[in-house]
């Protein structure tokens, strides 16, 4: 419509303006669609700059930024740089530390995503089910998702102390001695994905049962006219048809998953011996810890890659794959 | 008619069953929340008695006070408290502007625009850290609240939320206040922000409970206590405070960060659950 309006030789814009009898003039009649609606426009820019600038400015400048640090030698702070091209990059791919890194970020996104979608389902199964005190339930379920990782990581510290923790305390009962889970890699990865879970199970549970609830309710009467028993009708029926939001979720949960600092900032910094390091974390300790700026932008862009991957691949999946209506 | 069988099929069984897995999964919600309320009031030697005491002898705020003189909890809560005013009022302000202007007023390519605002949604934070800190330190912005608020204020979420809430808006609605020459800015103050309040209390919450809990930022870009909001101030008192014996005064600065936010939510959830579910139900 825009287009039409600019290349029609007559001027109605100018007919509201001063000079309208005289004969326009070539600038005139070029700029006459802005100079109709030159009020409603300015308000627009008004209104909508301030945000966008912003937008602009720390969202996607950095994004720019962020490619080109990662081609330099750089320490965070420092006035100088020297440019060398991919070897940040070769650094990465070749350190071994490295390939750590990505089995401890492999196995929190696998574990953590998994538990939240499992325990998730089941708990929104129950939840779904006209259960008194299910409101109430749902809301409390959900609270942890937000509150602040920093208190709840501390919380759960307090929590999992081998020696004074309410944990330790309930497993001296059964006659079992506590784990060293601030001291072992492999049990304080273990804490860090329990806590994790606890916080976002409720994000999981209530989309769920959202969905839950949109199932319909004649299809599931027809299977158990069929005789189709509690468990296969869940099975066969609910969860298939429940696919889409499953596969909304996993990618909601393994990007929140893949991009989580604050837990593993407060309960372990990342140890001990990197064995709570995940892509993330690594982003944060070379460039704030250790200073290496260039070197940090570098991971900064493998890990906006994969994330990148992950929700291009979500677009094409919906497209192609999640329709069953 | 499907109703008695669906009634006669539900045994008391599996309704017990269902009600122990809601209470179950209640606790394992509730009890950390407890147990860091119990323990904020125990005495270092409450803390590290064995077998474990679990419940305080005396409700006396020593811990509370402990964490005042530790580091400067009242300075962190003052701080949080700017801070989360200040930019969840300013970012709501931007996103009702920005959603008003996409929907209701006249621009050629809004569009773009739009699109613009969901590839912002997509760019994850870690990648705007170094460049962020870089220019922010350039302005002399570490160690100021101002530093803490302002790469933060554009909002791509709360714009999307409300712009597909003015979307779904009849026009009829903002077509009479045009007519009575009212400007877009009277249009939006007294006609679609009244009725789109509910949507705007969501966008609000989500932004105020985000200000608070919001730590990343922050931690890198303030080092001097005066200048911490509550979640980094809480982590210089686990820095200064080392030792099994301060687990009482590190319950209490952890209960500053999170009764608050608890008291909201508990006050206005359904708010908050709707807002933070959205991109579930419009994805």
């Amino acid at each position: 419509m825009s287009a039409s309006v600019l290349t029609e030789p007559s001027v109605r814009g100018s007919s509201k303006s001063p000079d309208a009898p005289d004969a326009p003039r070539e600038p005139v009649r070029q700029r006459s669609h802005w100079v109709r609606h030159r009020k409603e426009y300015l308000t627009f820019l008004l209104f909508v700059t301030p945000n966008m600038a912003l937008i602009a400015l720390f969202t996607y400048r950095p994004l720019v930024l962020n490619a080109q640090y990662s081609t330099l030698r750089w320490n965070l702070g420092s006035d100088t740089a020297t440019v060398i091209g991919i070897d940040n990059y070769v650094r990465w791919f070749t350190d071994p530390q490295s390939l750590e890194v990505v089995r401890v970020t492999t196995i929190f996104t696998l574990a953590t995503v998994g538990a939240t979608l499992l325990l998730g389902l089941a708990l929104a199964t129950v939840l779904n089910r006209p259960l008194r005190g299910r409101t109430f339930a749902r809301s409390v379920v959900f609270a942890p998702y937000v509150l602040s990782g920093v208190g709840v990581g501390m919380v759960w510290l307090f929590i999992f102390d081998p020696t004074y923790g309410a944990l330790s305390a309930v497993l001296r009962v059964w006659g079992a001695t506590s784990p060293q889970w601030y001291l072992d890699r492999d049990w304080a990865l273990v804490m860090v994905i329990v806590v994790y879970v606890w916080k976002n199970l409720g994000y999981a549970a209530v989309i769920y049962l959202a969905a839950l609830q949109s199932v319909p309710k004649d299809v599931l009467d027809a299977a158990a006219l069929d005789g189709a028993g509690r468990s296969r009708t869940f099975w066969q029926i609910t969860v298939p048809l429940l696919s889409p939001t499953t596969f909304f979720l996993v990618i909601t949960t393994v990007l929140s998953s893949l991009q989580s600092f604050d837990l593993i900032h407060v309960m372990t910094k990342g140890g001990p011996l990197d064995g709570t390091t995940t892509l993330m974390y690594q982003v944060y300790v070379e460039a704030f810890v250790t200073g290496r700026a260039g070197y940090s932008s570098a991971i900064s862009m493998i890990l906006f890659t994969v994330l990148l991957v992950m929700t291009l691949g979500q677009m094409r999946f919906l497209e192609t794959k999640v329709h069953y209506s | 008619m499907s109703t008695p069988t669906r009634t006669a099929r539900r045994s008391p069984a599996p309704a017990l069953g269902g009600h122990l897995t809601l209470a179950g999964a209640t606790l394992i919600v509730v009890l950390p929340l407890v147990w860091m309320v119990l323990s904020s009031f125990k005495s270092s030697g409450e803390i590290v008695s064995l077998p474990i005491q679990w419940l305080p002898t005396s409700l006396a705020p020593d811990n509370y006070v402990e964490a005042g003189r530790t580091a400067p909890f009242g300075r962190f809560f003052l701080n949080s408290v700017i801070v989360t005013a200040v930019g969840a009022s300013l970012k709501v302000l931007l996103a009702l502007l920005t959603a008003y202007g996409l929907v209701f007023i006249r621009f050629p390519g809004k569009k773009i625009i739009f699109a613009g605002i969901l590839v912002a949604l997509m760019v994850p934070a870690h990648m705007s850290l170094v460049p962020n800190y870089t220019l922010i330190a350039g302005w002399g912005g570490r160690n100021t609240l101002w530093g803490i608020v302002l790469p933060g204020l554009g909002t791509a979420f709360g714009t999307f939320l409300l712009r597909q809430h003015f979307l779904s808006l009849p026009r009829s609605i903002v077509e009479a206040a045009e007519i009575d020459g009212a400007g877009h800015w009277r249009r939006l103050v007294s006609i679609v922000g009244p009725v789109s309040a509910p949507t705007i209390a969501t966008v609000a919450l989500i932004s105020i409970v985000g200000e608070w809990n919001e730590y990343l930022w922050p931690l890198i870009i303030v080092d001097t206590p005066e200048l911490m909001t509550l979640p980094v101030g809480l982590t210089l008192l686990q820095n200064i405070e080392p030792g099994a014996t301060a687990w009482g005064v590190l319950m209490a600065g952890t209960a500053f960060v999170l009764v608050p936010v608890l008291l909201v939510f508990a006050a206005l959830q359904r708010y908050i659950v709707a807002g933070l579910t959205q991109g579930a139900v419009t994805g």
